[in-house]
């Protein structure tokens, strides 16, 4: 299940285990090659290693075994240069405006003050941010939250944007609107992404290529190109093919899903 | 038949909130002072509020109530410095040793169970009679509440704003500096708050106790010497200070709640 050809980042052989009386195999063995500036996604049953995956290749906990390269480098405990992390839960900080949020990254590695406010006037426009710039986390909602977020890490221009199921806590219409400006933001930007999410219309609509992973320790089952032209947005769902897409998906997941909350399939 | 309908500006509910508790307070002072002037409570007990404030006036254009004053509030901001200070320190190294502090949880529980002051005549012997006994008597009762503080505050930081600092990079102290200490402020703020509530309360109790200086002392001995109007006097000087030195860091709290957009 790998591919040599243009890899942005590869897995080989990638295990997690978290140690302890009972030690618990939560991931792999993984292999995996990510092809530079495609959307993939990994869609999963709950519990089954979505977020070590990411964790893991995010370089914020490290593979118990395996090997992991980001642009030819290893990848073992730090966070390269060049990969940004949204995550699922509501991670803008709270005593700093929207615009002191986006610009926090910038600030900390000493970038010209001009140019801060260049990049973040234009991540704060894309995001839709601009009439909040001045406001405070609790001042927005969940939704406008996970944008700060979105462009906190936009506007360090990552080359490999990993999301946790960032838009977990929205409603469907957010979701499809934060899609297609996910789907906006990698056109534009022609970042590597990674999706994990649990959410299979997502994956679908949103993807060039999902990765089905098993029930715990989990491995991939099923790599699935969605065969998507790159210029598309959420009105994709009305074409047969996704509803076939989906259809796949959830054909390779549900005997998954069932291990997964311990029912017979 | 057509019904206009007017509006007018709102006061805010902050505002509202503040006005009714002067309102009340105010009321509650005038009462007290018809039921004094009335004869309905004997003037050998309770001062009329009027004469209590021309009494604290009088007594704080007084070279000896100045002395106690300045003795009184030098040690309380000791005490309260020092509190918290160590009570932060205290609070950052067990909260990244848990074994020590599942063992010592406990104790930190029950610790405003056991009445401090009992301890007054050890601390005399140990570091005789003067400021040194009541500093320890105010750091020993604030320096928990600094404590228990930051614990609770550190506890309380998101673990995904670790994996933020993280993401960024981070060292270790810009993690700390710029991630940990921002999230815990508000937690951290209570401790100071109490801790400095917790500080006066000692200090005025030990002078109170066994003392030849400070507010405490000068309190006990007018009331001693039947001089109700010094009591009294001093006393509504104690009060006003703690609800000033309060209310000043409420505000700076209030500020910091602003800054958030919480308020």
């Amino acid at each position: 299940m790998t591919d040599a050809t243009a890899a942005h980042a590869v897995l080989h052989g990638v295990t997690r285990v978290y140690p302890g009386a009972n030690p618990v195999h939560a991931l792999g063995p993984i292999d995996l090659s990510i092809t530079r500036g495609s959307f993939f996604s990994v869609v999963g049953p709950s519990g089954c290693g979505k977020s070590t995956l990411l964790d893991v290749l995010a370089g914020l906990s490290p593979p118990s075994a395996g090997r992991i390269t980001f642009e030819g480098q290893p990848v073992n405990g730090t966070v390269p240069d060049g990969v940004g992390v949204v995550f699922q839960e509501d991670s803008s900080f709270p005593w700093l405006t929207v615009r002191d949020n986006v610009a926090f990254g910038l600030r900390r590695i000493g970038t010209d003050p001009a140019e801060i406010a260049r990049r973040v006037d234009h991540a704060i426009g894309f995001m839709g941010l601009t009439d909040f710039a001045a406001a405070y986390p609790a001042q927005l909602s969940g939704g406008m939250r996970q944008r700060v977020c979105i462009a906190r890490t936009l506007v360090l221009r990552p080359r490999l944007i990993l999301l946790d199921e960032p838009f977990g806590a929205l409603d469907q219409q957010t979701r499809l609107l934060m899609g297609d400006e996910l789907l906006r933001l990698w056109r534009e930007t022609d970042a590597t992404v990674l999706l994990i999410t649990h959410a299979l219309d997502e994956a679908a609509m949103l993807s060039d290529r999902v990765g089905v992973m098993s029930a715990r320790p989990g491995r991939f089952i099923d790599l699935l190109d969605t065969g998507w032209p790159r210029d598309r947005d959420s009105r994709i769902v009305s074409d047969p093919g996704f509803g076939a897409i989906t259809a796949r998906l959830w054909s390779s997941l549900r005997t998954e899903s069932m291990k997964a909350i311990g029912a017979r399939a | 038949m057509k019904r206009t309908i007017v509006t007018r500006p709102a006061m805010s509910r902050a505002r509202r909130v503040v006005w009714t508790r002067w309102g009340i307070t105010l009321l509650l002072v005038l009462l007290l002072e018809a039921a004094c002037r009335l004869g309905f409570v004997p003037k050998l007990a309770v001062l009329p509020p009027s004469e209590v404030i021309a009494a604290m006036v009088a007594l704080l254009s007084t070279q000896e109530v100045l002395t106690n004053v300045a003795e009184t509030f030098s040690t309380v901001a000791i005490a309260f410095t020092a509190s918290v200070l160590t009570g932060f320190v205290l609070g950052v190294a067990l909260h990244g040793a848990p074994r020590l502090r599942r063992a010592i949880d406990p104790l930190l529980a029950s610790y405003y169970a056991v009445p401090i002051f009992v301890f007054y005549p050890l601390l005399v012997a140990l570091l005789g009679l003067g400021a040194l006994p009541l500093m320890a008597i105010g750091y020993l009762a604030a320096v928990p509440a600094m404590l228990i503080a930051t614990l609770l505050g550190l506890d309380r930081v998101p673990p995904v704003l670790r994996r933020v600092a993280r993401m960024h990079r981070l060292g270790r102290v810009s993690t700390a500096v710029l991630v940990i200490l921002p999230a815990a402020l508000p937690n951290l703020f209570q401790g100071i708050k109490l801790s400095l509530a917790y500080a006066f309360i000692g200090v005025i109790a030990g002078e109170f106790i066994l003392s030849s200086g400070g507010l405490g002392y000068a309190i006990a001995f007018a009331y001693d010497s039947f001089d109700n109007r010094t009591m009294y006097g001093l006393m509504l000087f104690v009060l006003l200070s703690a609800v000033i030195s309060n209310g000043l860091l409420s505000s700076w709290e209030s500020r910091l709640q602003r800054r958030r957009g919480l308020q």
